[in-house]
């Protein structure tokens, strides 16, 4: 198994956060991971990507032109990575401030209302793992508890007391992903 | 199984000159390595196994620090990215002059000038050639995993002090940027004095005795015969890592009928190109230095039989494919294939270079 992700929003979303525990996620299911993030003079408000690779051999290349998902959190970022999905792969988004929807016909579309639901919850900060939650619904790559495992491992652990609220943002993503198409 | 970790690139720098027992880090921020000192900065090894870490006031003044720690002997490092390293070039080269060890990281960044912050290999030549004046070489290390960042540190330390002579680890951002998985090393104690002064002390400046004559860690010696014959050392040192210290790594070559030449993230970048050539079925193989000083040139030239040509590929205009063609001699077709300026090339590329130059498309 190998699968080549691309987590692509804006800066402040936790975009590479939320790529370092899944693969942080990887890592307690003994595979190979990488997790290359764009970093330049881009700042809060900016665009944010980060390429994470989980693979049960070694891994090639942490830079790629072509994925096997899409996670799209942004307009900027579905006009820059939409083309990029491999034919037959995956494409996930928040519709939230989208202007044009994916148009695509050869790939699965999924979308996930991870704004909408995060404030629904009361707490902007769940907005990752509510789309990380949509993400392992529609590719169930990494197990809940290997998640569970490494959100103790790459949080500090003044920040453990918040795991259940994550966890509980994972279950609310499992529960509201929607199909838009599926192949 | 030991102590897995995901983590960037230049955080392992840091942590494995911690755990290999380093004395000293001196050093000057710039992107794309700051983290490596913002690391040792957090960690506070001063605390833990005495470690001393340094923000000098510039690279020259960081450079010149080394000197010094590593005229005592120590196991002392600075890191920088390309505009740094060649503020340092005039230490780099006083400290092989005097014959000192030391590990010198470059993060490389797109050049020239201040150039970009966004990854390069454009320091080639700076490494491998020269940076500074004189007949020196450095013993250059080219990690192509967040692991090898980890192992070279340690390795960095071993060659440089056995031969005396500063190695460099040459990296570039996209290697001190990415995390990926790691095992760290076990910690190794800092040597003691009575250790340093057992393997270094007929020339590190550990306390003159009554029973020798004074250590002087220098580079000037106005008597040219003098100097001839010390130059003549250092060459037959260089001779010494050629025949010793090569390293490389052969991936599918077994049946390539081609082969990419590329080190540090271009090789893996190469690795990835292999998998989509080999679905269209171009038997292609990668050959990866390790060392880019010494350089496995007999590794390239063993392979000349089996290749019909091949690609050297480098994110740069085109400084290692000199190397490569030198060990090639004319024999088989040798082209480069580079983009710059802190632009990455993708896999789909490369293996469009590979076809174009070899394979009439």
């Amino acid at each position: 198994m190998t699968e080549e992700i691309i987590i692509a929003g804006f800066g402040g979303q936790g975009v590479l956060s939320m790529g370092k525990i899944l693969a942080y996620s990887g890592i307690m299911q003994d595979q190979e991971v990488s997790w290359m993030p764009s970093y330049g003079p881009e700042m809060r408000g900016g665009t944010a990507n980060v390429t994470v690779i989980l693979s049960d051999n070694r891994i090639s290349s942490p830079v790629l032109k072509k994925f096997d998902t899409a996670i799209i959190l942004n307009q900027q970022s579905m006009d820059k990575f939409e083309a990029d999905v491999k034919p037959g792969g995956t494409l996930l988004y928040d519709p939230n401030g989208i202007t044009r929807h994916p148009e695509r016909t050869d790939i699965n579309i999924f979308r996930i209302p991870g704004a909408a639901l995060a404030t629904e919850m009361g707490n902007p900060k769940t907005f990752n793992m509510i789309i990380m939650g949509g993400f392992l619904k529609v590719k169930p790559i990494v197990k809940l508890e290997n998640v569970q495992r490494g959100l103790e491992k790459s949080l500090p652990e003044r920040h453990h007391k918040l795991i259940p609220l994550n966890i509980e943002a994972i279950q609310k993503g499992i529960e509201n992903v929607e199909t838009v198409l599926a192949l | 199984m030991g102590d897995i970790r995901l983590m960037k690139g230049n955080e392992v720098i840091a942590e494995a000159a911690i755990r290999c027992g380093c004395d000293g880090y001196f050093g000057y921020p710039i992107t794309p390595q700051s983290e490596i000192m913002e690391t040792l900065m957090i960690r506070r090894p001063e605390l833990e196994t005495g470690m001393v870490v340094v923000q000098a006031e510039s690279e020259v003044a960081a450079i010149n620090m080394v000197y010094g720690g590593a005229s005592c002997g120590k196991k002392v490092m600075t890191s920088s990215s390309s505009p740094g390293i060649s503020l340092k070039a005039e230490g780099i080269t006083y400290l092989a002059g005097a014959e000192l060890p030391a590990l010198i990281v470059n993060i490389v960044r797109g050049g020239p000038g201040l150039g970009t912050i966004q990854p390069a290999q454009s320091d080639y030549f700076q490494a491998v050639k020269g940076g500074g004046h004189g007949d020196y070489k450095l013993i250059v290390l080219a990690p192509a995993s967040v692991q090898e960042m980890n192992d070279f540190v340690d390795l960095g330390f071993e060659l440089s002090h056995k031969y005396l002579n500063p190695a460099m680890i040459l990296s570039d951002g996209v290697i001190g940027q990415m995390m990926e998985k790691v095992e760290l090393s076990e910690f190794k104690p800092r040597w003691t004095e009575e250790e340093i002064i057992a393997k270094s002390g007929t020339w590190a400046t550990t306390g003159k005795t009554a029973d020798r004559e004074r250590n002087i860690s220098t580079s000037l010696d106005l008597d040219s015969a003098k100097q001839e014959v010390f130059n003549h050392k250092l060459q037959a040192k260089y001779r010494a890592m050629e025949e010793n210290e090569v390293r490389f790594e052969k991936i599918d070559c077994d049946d390539a009928d081609y082969l990419f030449v590329a080190y540090g993230s271009s090789a893996r970048i190469c690795q990835k190109a292999i998998e989509l050539a080999r679905e269209k079925g171009i038997k292609v193989g990668l050959l990866r230095p390790i060392t880019l000083f010494p350089y496995p040139t007999k590794a390239i030239q063993e392979m000349l039989g089996q290749v019909k040509g091949i690609l050297s590929v480098e994110m740069s205009a085109g400084q290692m494919v000199e190397d490569v063609r030198l060990a090639v001699n004319g024999k088989v077709p040798v082209e480069h294939y580079g983009r710059y300026g802190g632009i990455i090339p993708t896999p789909d590329e490369v293996v469009e270079a590979l076809e174009q130059n070899f394979l009439g498309e």
